[in-house]
């Protein structure tokens, strides 16, 4: 296979810092992998781990969570929520069977596009070593909820 | 599918549509997203602009759209401007969802297939997420008229006193015994060569006698409550020992206190202070403050001069620390700035050889009131120099300390070298890797000194030390440095070198920005809420920032800023309420549990327990939106507005409708 593996990312991004970090990004026309498709969040303590299964589950090959500096949380305290989320999820993951590779957190402030900017591009890298999920089938150009079938 | 959605793809002339295939986008939105309620998908030049806007509402009206969603830039920039459109419709503007393409996707990606189906999914994500938007009405809460203004320099005094004279009450904390901050250290101030003193200490007289100021020295603010319209501030009042009711400033105390401290805030350490002091003669307020950690009556148990000579009996030695608590509507930061710490710079030789000075210790060197009564002598008290050189850029421009460019230094430097020259007529030499003298009068004044026969040598300098190689070097300083314009080293002997040493933003800045809920850039300075549009807001509603805390700049800048500062709590006071964004939390009380986990997730204790029910309740007056306990329900109970689990799944199902295998090959 000649083709290269181009991974989709689903990145949860913070109003406060992440968010305009991308904003910054995009305002000094900093360049990344066009791979990543952000959400936003009011704070990465919004971070419900459904959304990061939900990703995995519609096709994402890859979830990247960012937040506030530890200690720069806007709603003082939440990012250290998500950071506990985001261990426990990694563990879940390595139970299912994927590689916990696949979650990624970065703190990037408001300042930090570059810092933002330089990650993802990484992460990119990284992403597209560990090769396509495929899980738990991904149905090219639809989106498939096999386990919420399977529930209902 | 029972909404109606509206999709609206802005060209941004061609800061979208240079990269991303707009038309294909609009397009393919009508065709493909036809099943999720998509009705009609426009393209069209700039959406922000009235005509677009216009595009908007009349398909409102026409096809009856009862969702909306724009493609275009970043929310930050015009979520408001297309929520109005709607509210201009009469469509609840929170049922408008706009998706950055450009910012996230145009101004990004070079590859125009790839960013054309980034493009796609975003706009997908939208359309997905929109279904699930709910008609909302903004939180309207009043606005306190009091305000607090944090820093009592030039920029906090001008921003206090436009406030006060508009009528409303001002609390000015200062961390220091006065206000004046490090403009009443100075002793000229360029390029007209006022003298500080004479121009800032009106002002200050000003604050001290005003009503609407309530003057809060030697305090500092130790905890901030609240939000926009209703902060509750706690400031610590640092015990002065002194009863300033009784008080009348006539100085006794500190003329019998027999203890001599080295004054290293306001004269920078080239002048004593008793150990009970006023900073300076004209401070304000006119009170001393006792120095407890230097007080012999606190260290040995006995002396109490000062209090055997008050005349009022205003010396309180049993005084403690005091905790007031102030509301406020709105808070100005206008913290100011640090010194560059020269020492930080080993190879100029401060603190190791005498006669290198700092550019405040110059400042207090030169000033009439200062510990020389305005003579500029060398270390010893006595010599006139007659060679002084003035290293510009120390610690500024340089990758090793601080990269930026600290504003001040070059006039600063073209200052000194003016009172050198006048006070002792020696010879000066500028030492600047470039002359920046860009504003009003600035140029004209570094043209006067080239006239005056100051010598500007263009290099930065590699070494100040005392090691003569020649005769006429001996027991002088000698500067070396190459001077670029000759591409030559050269060494200058000197009696005298002042390191024009640059701005740092407050060592406790981080700490300090925290504490008010905003943020510092990489060098911590205070970051403004936009850098050209809005200079003096931050990101935080209800806090401004003046003066050098948002970064270097000189006197009539930092003015300027306080003045602006104020301009807009005035403006947020005039409003009475505020309307606030009606993101909030809410527990649906038949769901929850009562296991209370949400509870000890809220850092605002927005969440209430009622016991007798046996349920949680978030009080949206104090709910601030974050989502967490949202999140951290495990019953599910708790849905947040604006980004309900169903509005981000839905968008997770949406951004992930292409993959980018597909993408790879062009439809």
């Amino acid at each position: 296979m000649t083709e290269k593996f181009e991974p989709v990312i689903i990145g949860f991004t913070c109003n406060w810092c992440s968010y305009r970090a991308a904003d910054m990004a995009g305002t000094a026309r900093m360049k990344y992998a066009p791979n990543i498709r952000l959400i936003r969040l009011m704070c990465s303590g919004r971070l419900d781990p459904t959304f990061v299964f939900k990703a995995f589950e519609g096709g994402a090959d890859a979830v990247m969570i960012s937040g506030c500096h530890p200690g720069d949380c806007h709603y003082v305290e939440q990012n250290y929520k998500a950071l506990r989320r985001f261990h426990l999820m990694k563990r879940v993951l390595t139970q299912m069977g994927i590689e916990p590779g696949r979650l990624k957190l970065v703190w990037a402030s408001a300042a930090e596009g570059a810092i933002l900017t330089d990650t993802i591009n990484k992460y990119v890298e990284e992403v597209r070593l560990l090769g396509p999920l495929n899980w738990p089938a991904k149905k090219i150009g639809t989106v498939s909820t096999p386990v919420m079938e399977v529930a209902a | 599918m029972t909404e109606k959605i509206g999709v609206y793809v802005c060209h941004c002339g061609t800061n979208i549509a240079g990269v991303v295939n707009v038309a294909e986008v609009s397009t393919w939105a009508k065709d493909k997203l036809g099943e999720n309620g998509v009705v009609v998908s426009r393209d069209y030049k700039f959406m922000c602009s009235s005509l677009g806007q216009e595009l908007i509402q009349k398909d409102i009206k026409e096809l009856g759209l009862t969702r909306v969603v724009v493609a275009a830039c970043s929310p930050h920039l015009h979520e408001k401007t297309f929520r109005n459109a709607c509210k201009g419709a009469d469509l609840n503007p929170y049922l408008c969802e706009l998706v950055s393409i450009r910012e996230q996707d145009s101004w990004v990606h070079t590859d125009k297939v790839a960013a054309t189906e980034k493009a796609k999914a975003i706009v997908s994500g939208g359309v997905a997420r929109v279904e699930h938007h709910e008609a909302l009405t903004p939180l309207r809460v009043p606005i306190h008229p009091d305000s607090l203004v944090v820093g009592g320099g030039i920029a906090g005094i001008q921003a206090a006193l436009e406030i006060a004279d508009a009528g409303y009450h001002v609390y000015l904390v200062e961390r220091e015994p006065s206000i004046g901050g490090h403009m009443a250290q100075f002793d000229k101030t360029f390029p007209t060569l006022d003298c500080s003193a004479c121009i800032l200490t009106p002002k200050m007289v000003d604050v001290g006698n005003h009503p609407n100021i309530t003057l809060l020295t030697w305090s500092e603010v130790t905890k901030v409550d609240g939000f926009v319209g209703n902060f509750a501030v706690t400031i610590k009042k640092k015990a002065r020992y002194i009863k300033e009711a009784d008080c009348t400033g006539c100085g006794i105390c500190q003329e019998k206190c027999p203890k001599k401290v080295v004054d290293d805030v306001f004269e920078a350490g080239m002048g004593n202070r008793k150990a009970v002091y006023v900073p300076f003669p004209q401070a304000v307020p006119k009170y001393p403050v006792l120095d407890r950690p230097n007080c012999t009556y606190f260290i040995k148990g006995t002396c109490k001069a000062c209090e055997k000579f008050c005349p009022t009996g205003a010396i309180d030695f049993t005084q403690q620390d005091q905790d007031i608590t102030v509301q406020v509507g709105n808070i100005i930061l206008a913290t100011g700035w640090d010194l560059f710490d020269v020492k930080r710079i080993p190879q100029y030789g401060y603190g190791r050889l005498a006669n290198v000075f700092t550019s405040l210790e110059f400042e207090r060197l030169s000033n009439a009131a200062g510990p020389t009564g305005g003579n500029v002598v060398l270390r010893d008290g006595k010599t006139v120099p007659k060679t002084v050189g003035i290293v510009h850029c120390v610690g500024s421009r340089d990758q090793n300390y601080n990269p930026y460019c600290s504003a001040i230094c070059c006039m600063q430097s073209l200052k000194f070298a003016h009172l050198v020259h006048e006070k002792t007529g020696a010879e000066v030499y500028n030492f600047y890797i470039d002359i920046r003298t860009p504003s009003k009068g600035y140029e004209e004044f570094y043209q006067r000194l080239l006239e005056e026969g100051t010598h500007f040598v263009r290099g930065k300098v590699a070494e100040v030390s005392n090691v003569a190689r020649t005769p006429q070097e001996e027991g002088r300083l000698v500067v070396q440095v190459e001077d670029t314009l000759i591409g030559k080293q050269r060494r200058i002997p000197v009696d005298m070198v002042i390191l024009s040493a640059g701005l740092q933003a407050r060592h406790d800045a981080k700490e300090v920005g925290k504490l008010f809920g905003i943020s510092c850039s990489a060098d911590a300075w205070y970051i403004e809420r936009h850098p050209k549009l809005d200079p003096v807001a931050t990101m935080t509603e209800g806090v401004f920032i003046a003066g050098c805390a948002q970064g270097p700049k000189d006197i009539p800048a930092s003015v300027a800023q306080g003045a602006a500062a104020a301009a807009r709590v005035l403006g947020k006071i005039q409003q009475k309420e505020i309307a606030l964004e009606p993101v909030r939390a809410t527990v649906n009380a038949d769901a929850c549990s009562g296991c209370r986990i949400c509870n000890d997730l809220c850092p605002f204790n927005a969440i209430l327990f009622h016991e007798d029910t046996m349920v949680s309740e978030v009080n949206p007056a104090l709910c601030q939106g974050c989502g967490t306990c949202v999140a951290g329900c495990p019953a599910g109970a708790i849905s947040g507005t604006g980004f309900s689990n169903e509005q981000i799944l839905s968008q997770i199902e949406g951004l992930l409708l292409l993959n980018i295998k597909a993408e790879a090959v062009p439809a």
